[in-house]
C-alpha cells in the first residue's frame, strides 16, 4: 500500500515536470519565434514581472480585481440575504437576476464605457465588480433558502429581532455557500480583469498583452500569458485557505455529523 | 433529519398553493416595471438618451435587426462558433475525465496540471490566436472549446469518483463485466455531474466564441458589437447586447433543463420543498 503511495506522489510531481520538459523539447525543435522555448519565456518572465513592471502593470489589475470583488460580496450578500428570505422579493428579483447572469461579459464591454464615461479605473472595477456578484447574489439567495425552517421559525418565537438572527443565524447558515459563490468570482474577477484591460488601458496585465500582440513581441506576451495563469492559481490557493481558516467550525461540524 | 423535512413540508405545500397564480402575474409585472424605468431614466434625461438609448428605442433597433439577414447570418455564426466548441470540447472533455476519474494514479498524475490549467483565463490566449491561428473560425472555436474543455472535465472525473463502490462491488461479484458496469453503473451515476458541467460549460464557450468576435474580428455577433462600437453606433450595441443576452439566457435554459431531467432521479431532487 506504501508502494502504491510513492508511485502516486511520485506521479503527481513527474508528470508536471515531463509535461513542461515537453514543452520546452518542442518548442526548441519547433524553433519559432511565436511559440519561443519555455526557457526564454521564464527568464523573460523573471525579467518583467520579478520586479521591475510588478508596480506598473501587476498592481493596477491586482487592485481592481481587489475592489470589484469587494463591492461584489458587499452587495451580493447585501442583496442576497433579504432576497433569500422573502418570497415576494424573489419573485420580483429573480427574473432579472436570471437574464444578467446569463449575458456573456463582453457584450457589456462598450456599454460600461458609454454609460459610464470613463476608460480608466471606474469602468473597469464597475465591469469587474458587476459580473462578480451574480455568483455570490445565487450563492447568498441559495444558502438562506436551504436554511432549516424550524431554526428560523424558533428563532422568531424567541423574539430575536431580525438583525440579530442574520448575524447569528442566516449569515453564519449561509456562509459556506456564500463562500462556494465568492471562489467562482475570484476566478471571474481575473477573466473580467483581463476582458477590460485588453478592451482599454493604459496599464495592467491585459494592457502588455494588447501592446506586446500589437507589436508583434512574442516572448513578452507569452510572459503575460503565463502571469494571468499563477495570477488565477495563486488567488484561488489564496482564497482556499482562507476559506479553510474562516469556515473551520463548518468542517468540524460535518466531519461530527459523518 | 424526517422530523426537519415535515416541517419543511407544510409552509412549502401552503405556499405553493397561495402562490399559484401570482407567479407569472408577478414575473410580467417584474420585466414591465423595469421596462418602464429604463424608459423613464433615459427620457427624463437622468442619463442622457445618448448613453442610455430608451427600452422603446433600443427594442425597434433590434426589431429593425431582425429583419435583416446580415443579423442573422452573424447571429449564426456565433452559434455555429458555440457549438463546435463545446461540442470539440465534450468530446474530449468526457472520454478524458472518465479515464482520469476511474484510476487513482492517473487522477493523482494529472491533478497539478489540471488545478493549474484550469484557472488560466482563455480570454489570455487570444493575442496568440490571433497571432498564430489568424482572425478565422478556427481561432474562435479553439478558444471556446479550451474554456469549455476544463469545468466539464473536472465535473466528469467528480461525477466518475462519486460512484457507489457498494454497488460497484456488488456488480463486480455477480460477474458483471467491466463494460457492463461502466455503462449500467458508472455513466448513468456520473451523468448528473456530467449534466452540471455541460451548463456551465455551455455558458462558457458562448463567452469566449463571442469574445473572440469582439476582439480578433472572426464573424459574428461580436463582430457586429466591435463595428457598431467602432462607428458609434450606441444604439446598436444596446440592441446587441439585448440580443447576445437573450441567446445566453436560451442556452442557460436549455441546459438548466436538461441537468434538471438528468438529476430528476437523484436523492437531491426528492427533497421536498426545495
Amino acid at each position: 500500500m506504501s508502494q502504491r503511495r510513492a508511485l502516486k506522489i511520485g506521479l503527481e510531481i513527474a508528470v508536471p515536470l515531463a509535461i513542461l520538459a515537453a514543452w520546452q523539447a518542442y518548442t526548441v525543435h519547433l524553433d519559432s519565434s511565436k511559440f519561443p522555448r519555455l526557457s526564454t519565456i521564464l527568464v523573460e518572465f523573471r525579467d518583467m514581472w520579478l520586479f521591475s513592471q510588478f508596480g506598473t502593470h501587476v498592481v493596477p489589475s491586482l487592485e481592481r480585481i481587489g475592489l470589484g470583488l469587494a463591492i461584489a460580496v458587499v452587495v451580493g450578500i447585501g442583496l442576497g440575504i433579504p432576497i433569500g428570505l422573502s418570497r415576494w422579493a424573489r419573485l420580483w428579483t429573480m427574473p432579472h437576476i436570471e437574464f444578467w447572469r446569463a449575458m456573456p461579459p463582453p457584450a457589456l464591454l462598450p456599454i460600461t464605457v458609454i454609460l459610464l464615461h470613463s476608460i480608466g479605473n471606474t469602468q473597469k472595477v464597475a465591469f469587474i465588480a458587476f459580473f462578480c456578484l451574480f455568483p455570490i447574489l445565487l450563492n447568498t439567495i441559495d444558502g438562506v433558502r436551504s436554511i432549516d425552517p424550524t431554526l428560523l421559525e424558533t428563532a422568531r418565537s424567541y423574539n430575536i429581532p431580525q438583525h440579530e438572527r442574520i448575524r447569528r443565524l442566516v449569515l453564519p447558515a449561509a456562509s459556506p455557500q456564500i463562500a462556494a459563490g465568492m471562489r467562482t468570482s475570484v476566478s471571474l474577477a481575473v477573466i473580467t480583469m483581463v476582458l477590460a484591460e485588453y478592451f482599454s488601458s493604459t496599464n495592467g496585465v491585459g494592457y502588455v498583452l494588447l501592446i506586446s500582440k500589437n507589436t508583434f513581441q512574442f516572448t513578452p506576451m507569452w510572459a503575460a500569458i503565463v502571469l494571468i495563469g499563477v495570477l488565477g492559481y495563486v488567488l484561488n490557493v489564496l482564497f482556499l485557505f482562507a476559506e479553510r481558516r474562516v469556515l473551520a467550525w463548518h468542517r468540524g461540524w460535518r466531519a461530527s455529523q459523518a | 433529519m424526517a422530523s426537519t423535512e415535515v416541517a419543511g413540508t407544510l409552509p412549502a405545500t401552503r405556499e405553493r398553493r397561495r402562490g399559484r397564480g401570482v407567479e407569472p402575474v408577478v414575473f410580467v409585472l417584474s420585466i414591465l416595471s423595469a421596462l418602464v424605468f429604463w424608459e423613464l431614466i433615459s427620457r427624463t434625461g437622468v442619463i442622457s438618451q445618448r448613453d442610455l438609448p430608451a427600452a422603446s428605442t433600443s427594442f425597434n433597433e433590434l426589431w429593425s435587426m431582425l429583419q435583416t439577414s446580415h443579423f442573422w447570418w452573424s447571429f449564426a455564426d456565433t452559434v455555429r462558433g458555440w457549438f463546435l466548441g463545446l461540442t470539440i470540447a465534450a468530446v474530449l472533455a468526457i472520454p478524458i475525465g472518465i479515464l482520469l476519474g476511474s484510476s487513482e494514479l492517473a487522477s493523482s498524475a494529472f491533478h497539478i496540471p489540471i488545478e493549474f490549467l484550469r484557472p488560466i483565463p482563455s480570454a489570455a490566449l487570444i493575442p496568440v490566436l490571433f497571432l498564430t491561428i489568424g482572425t478565422n473560425l478556427r481561432s474562435e472555436v479553439f478558444l471556446a472549446a479550451f474554456g469549455a474543455f476544463w469545468p466539464l472535465l473536472v465535473q466528469t472525473i467528480y461525477g466518475v469518483k462519486d460512484v457507489d463502490p457498494v454497488a460497484l462491488e456488488t456488480a463486480r461479484s455477480f460477474g458483471v463485466g467491466r463494460f457492463e458496469r461502466f455503462w449500467r453503473i458508472k455513466l448513468p451515476s456520473a451523468a448528473p455531474y456530467i449534466a452540471t458541467g455541460l451548463r456551465i460549460s455551455s455558458t462558457v464557450a458562448l463567452i469566449l466564441a463571442f469574445t473572440a468576435e469582439l476582439f480578433m474580428g472572426t464573424p459574428g455577433l461580436g463582430q457586429l458589437v466591435n463595428y457598431a462600437q467602432s462607428y458609434g453606433l450606441e444604439t446598436q450595441l444596446y440592441a446587441l447586447a439585448l440580443a447576445t443576452g437573450f441567446l445566453g439566457l436560451a442556452i442557460h435554459l436549455g441546459f438548466s433543463a436538461i441537468e434538471k431531467r438528468a438529476l430528476r432521479w437523484h436523492p437531491s431532487q426528492r427533497v421536498v420543498g426545495t
